[in-house]
């Protein structure tokens, strides 16, 4: 079929957009994966995550640029020709066949040898546990072992890039947790390339070496999952990561990347991200980084609550600043809603950014 | 007490779905028992009570006279290949028309020739394909004959009109089976490496066999029940002498109910057996949802 | 390796495409030879006519009785869309709406007459309408013709009830609504699309019904397909231009009533005969 991949080093894209009418669902993405690597796409929906994937698996044709394996360029070929594994959001299991038939269909393609075939699926049934269920069709497997037949249908013919869809977005919160940890060992064994898109941010911070965070089809940011939780560099991937407090305030203060605002009078310090242009700024923090504490804390900044949730460990609040910005922290004491209460905000963690336009 | 126990009454029959509302089939019903399985079943009996002769007479008679009995064997002859050829054109078509995006301007035209009917498709093929018609003169025009083809007051005739009638139906059908096969399962085969040929043989028609079979008994029996075509534009005394002609000529020209009742209980079963045969093949494919998982 | 498939699938394409296309060329030819003939004075021995007039509309419709026969094809059409709308409608809901012992049996007995083609059951149906005197009037024809019309307005009604979520009309029962205002106020506004989509269908189809009528009518109870059989059937004593016409006249009341179905409906709906999904308009 084609060419061996076992030696391949890396994915390129370059350039690479797609329009639908008048919708531009990919804007000159540019990205280079390494052999081995476990890559996210991670954003809402509508990011144009799975529109990428389906461009690198050969499901939809780039409108504009090209994509790479080392020095050759695969988005002229069909999906066909492409030699990627897939796995899909709904599985995409023939229904009509059997799970060995299913796992084998990819070799089966590629005129391997019955008998080969039959000891490369024996190996992925293994694989991915399900040696019992051989036999079965699909409509007789539940949502995990489905899934499971999925995977192994995708890594049999041993390609050199798995592409995976949101593939556990349609399972119980409990198997998900367990197939994160059977998709990291299975990766981990076949030692090539896995793309994996998600929606779900833990998801990502557990499984990937690496984030892409994409949004209305631009890349906002690629990094380690520690890079991504701590130090998100654009607003809207703090907001993704879940920086959810977006407090405005005056410049006051600038020297090297560090910041002082001033909100309603009190300083605050923090992180900027970016080139601070502008009179004004964001400062970006987690709920759980901005904490009531006793009123004469210098530094705190006042709000009225408006609710207050039981966390067991602690509290969970919101409240309103003077500007009726809403803010979300984190209380050791229970509050009454239409309280005042002084909020100090942890500098390590505070980060600044640019207003929106 | 009394109340109590009426009232019981209604509360249990509600539970197994027997209410005011339910009452409101019955007025259907009753108009499909009166007017379809009555004469069924009457038509059954009156088969078996001929003007004169045993029980068995008229359908001695139909077996045993061969401008009977061989109505039976013209109409397969026409409806068989018409209905298959049918399928084998709607098939490729369906397949390319379901990556359509505006499909409506094109199932617009194609119903066409089933909402103006039989009778008017065949008008116009005796105008259209007659020996002075603008079709035979094209083909003579093309130099593809070299005298015009004759296609009326034939079997020809009744064949294509049947194919003009058919098609669209067929093809409406096995489009909507094919539509319903999860479009996810073709991008799978694609990323393990499945042309296109391979797509349709492995992945689309083990899927759609169930809907082929479907869509032959539906078409099938519309075409065994050819009238209107046969008689304007076949040879109705001779090779288009359908089951539909013998059936009606006993009825309104012989006046023998009885015997035209037989007749029309022999076109059933026929109908009856095939399709009973199709579905029985079908019964040995997979026949579940066409979806690839959950979700 | 490549470049032979890309031709191969290319030539593929293009020989679908061709099939379709001639079947289309040849079926609006095919129309246009009716339209052409019918206001030909003569057309014997040429591609087009020699001249062109309207007289034999006039003919035909003094020849055929256009008058009386159109009255009638509408008296009949609007009687079969009315009572199947009557019927049908409320049988319907009760089906969507109720689970009953016997349900299933009911749906089967639905189901058959579009199962089963009009000439294999239009026989027996004859013969019993002349048995009891109806066979040859209007009342006759009506009561043939509702036979699939009945079952296809509770076919295509029955998922479009479905979709009505029955907590509407709890709600409405909770806040006090009674029967007749249930059904005037909730209920009838949510069906009304359904319905007409359903009996504008209806409507299409009876006026082509060809088999049901001809097998039950008298001379004064002929609907317009009918008369065209006749016409043609007889066609060495009329003539041809005369049938044209007549033909013209058909197909254009059709076409109208198809155009005007085709807004509320899918044209895929029109073939509705047994299992298909709800079209998603």
């Amino acid at each position: 079929m084609s060419t061996d991949h076992s030696a391949f080093r890396s994915l390129r894209l370059e350039q690479v957009g797609r329009v639908f009418g008048a919708h531009n669902a990919l804007k000159n993405l540019n990205l280079e994966i390494q052999r081995g690597e476990f890559v996210a796409l991670l954003g809402p929906s509508g990011c144009g995550k799975s529109t990428a994937l389906n461009c690198i698996a050969g499901l939809l044709t780039t409108s504009s640029g090209s994509i790479w394996l080392d020095d050759r360029r695969i988005d002229v070929l069909d999906a066909e020709e492409r030699g990627f594994g897939m796995v899909f959001q709904n599985y995409a299991l023939f229904p009509h066949m059997s799970v060995r038939q299913n796992i084998g269909f990819g070799l089966k393609m590629r005129d391997v040898p019955s008998a080969e075939i039959a000891k490369r699926v024996d190996q992925a049934l293994a694989t991915v546990r399900l040696e019992s269920q051989a036999d079965k069709l699909p409509g007789q497997l539940s949502g995990g072992q489905q899934q499971r037949v999925a995977i192994a249908r995708a890594i049999v013919i041993e390609p050199p890039l798995v592409l995976m869809d949101e593939p556990l977005s349609n399972l119980d919160a409990k198997l998900r947790l367990e197939m994160r940890q059977e998709i990291r060992r299975i990766h981990a064994g076949l030692g090539s390339v896995t793309i994996y898109v998600t929606h779900d941010q833990d998801e990502a911070l557990s499984l990937a070496d690496r984030i892409v965070v994409l949004r209305d089809g631009e890349i906002r940011q690629v990094g380690t999952p520690e890079d991504l939780y701590m130090r998100p560099a654009k607003l809207d991937v703090a907001d993704f990561m879940g920086f959810r407090n977006r407090i405005n305030g005056r410049v006051a203060q600038q020297s090297g990347d560090q910041v002082v605002l001033d909100i309603g009078g009190v300083h605050v310090q923090g992180q900027a991200r970016e080139t601070i242009t502008g009179p004004t700024a964001v400062a970006s923090l987690r709920p759980d980084d901005l904490v009531a504490v006793a009123a004469n804390e210098a530094g705190a900044f006042s709000a009225l609550v408006e609710a207050i949730e039981y966390r067991g460990r602690d509290f969970f609040g919101s409240a309103r600043l003077p500007d009726q910005t809403e803010v979300f922290f984190r209380s050791h004491h229970r509050l009454n809603a239409g309280e005042p209460v002084h909020l100090m905000a942890d500098k390590s963690k505070l980060l600044i950014f640019n207003q929106e336009a | 007490m009394d109340h109590k126990h009426q009232t019981g009454l209604k509360v249990r029959l509600a539970a197994r779905g027997l209410d005011g509302v339910t009452l409101l089939v019955i007025p259907s019903v009753m108009l499909m028992i009166g007017l379809f399985i009555y004469p069924f079943f009457y038509g059954l009996w009156l088969s078996f009570n001929p003007k004169e002769g045993s029980f068995l007479a008229n359908y001695a008679r139909f077996f045993a006279d061969p401008f009977l009995y061989e109505t039976i064997n013209k109409t397969l002859w026409i409806a068989m290949p018409a209905t298959l050829i049918n399928i084998l054109f709607a098939v490729p078509v369906a397949f390319r028309v379901r990556l359509m995006q505006n499909q409506r301007w094109l199932t617009t035209l194609l119903v066409l020739p089933i909402t103006l009917g039989t009778v008017l498709v065949a008008e116009g093929m005796l105008n259209y394909l007659g020996p002075q018609g603008w079709f035979n003169r094209t083909i003579m025009l093309l130099g593809l004959t070299a005298g015009p083809v004759k296609l009326v007051h034939n079997y020809w005739g009744v064949m294509l009109s049947l194919i003009i009638t058919g098609f669209p139906f067929t093809f409406l059908l096995i489009l909507s089976y094919v539509t319903g096969i999860d479009p996810a399962l073709e991008n799978a085969g694609k990323t393990l490496g499945a042309r296109a040929t391979s797509r349709f043989r492995h992945i689309f028609l083990p899927l759609l066999i169930p809907g082929l079979a479907i869509t032959f008994c539906l078409s099938f029996v519309q075409a065994f029940s050819v009238f209107p075509s046969a008689v304007l534009l076949g040879a109705p005394a001779g090779p288009t002498r359908v089951i539909s002609i013998a059936a009606y000529q006993a009825a309104f020209e012989e006046y023998d109910y009885s015997m035209a009742s037989a007749i029309a209980m022999i076109m059933g079963f026929v109908q009856l057996g095939i399709v009973v045969a199709i579905l029985s093949v079908r019964g040995l494919f997979y026949r579940g949802p066409a979806v690839g998982g959950k979700g | 390796m490549n470049q032979l498939h890309i031709l191969g699938r290319r030539l593929w394409i293009f020989s679908v495409w061709s099939l379709v296309a001639f079947f289309i060329v040849n079926l609006l030819a095919m129309i246009a030879t009716v339209i052409t003939s019918s206001t030909a004075t003569r057309w014997l021995r040429s591609w087009l006519p020699d001249a062109y007039t309207f007289k034999w509309y006039l003919s035909a419709w003094s020849e055929f009785q256009l008058d009386d026969v159109l009255v009638t094809t509408f008296q009949v059409v609007f009687a079969v869309v009315a009572l199947s709308g009557l019927f049908g409608v409320p049988a319907a809901y009760a089906m969507a709406r109720r689970d009953f012992p016997g349900k299933n049996i009911v749906m089967l007995l639905f189901l058959l007459p579009m199962l089963v083609p009009p000439v294999t059951f239009g026989i027996p149906l004859a013969t019993v309408l002349y048995k009891t005197g109806l066979g040859g009037t209007m009342a006759g024809v009506v009561l043939a013709n509702l036979v699939p019309t009945v079952p296809f307005v509770i076919l295509v009604m029955i998922p479009f009830i479905e979709q009505i979520d029955p907590k509407i009309e709890s709600a409405a029962r909770v806040f006090g609504a009674s029967t007749f205002q249930l059904f005037w106020r909730i209920l009838l506004p949510l069906l009304l699309p359904g319905m007409l989509a359903a009996l504008l269908l209806v409507l299409v189809r009876t006026i082509a019904m060809f088999e049901l009528t001809f097998l039950t009518a008298g001379p004064t109870s002929q609907t317009l397909v009918v008369a065209l059989y006749y016409a043609v059937f007889a066609a060495g004593v009329r003539a041809v231009q005369s049938i044209d016409a007549m033909a013209v006249i058909y197909m254009a009341i059709t076409v109208i009533w198809l155009i005007i179905a085709l807004r509320f409906v899918n044209p895929a709906q029109i073939v509705t005969r047994a299992k298909q999904q709800p079209s998603a308009h």
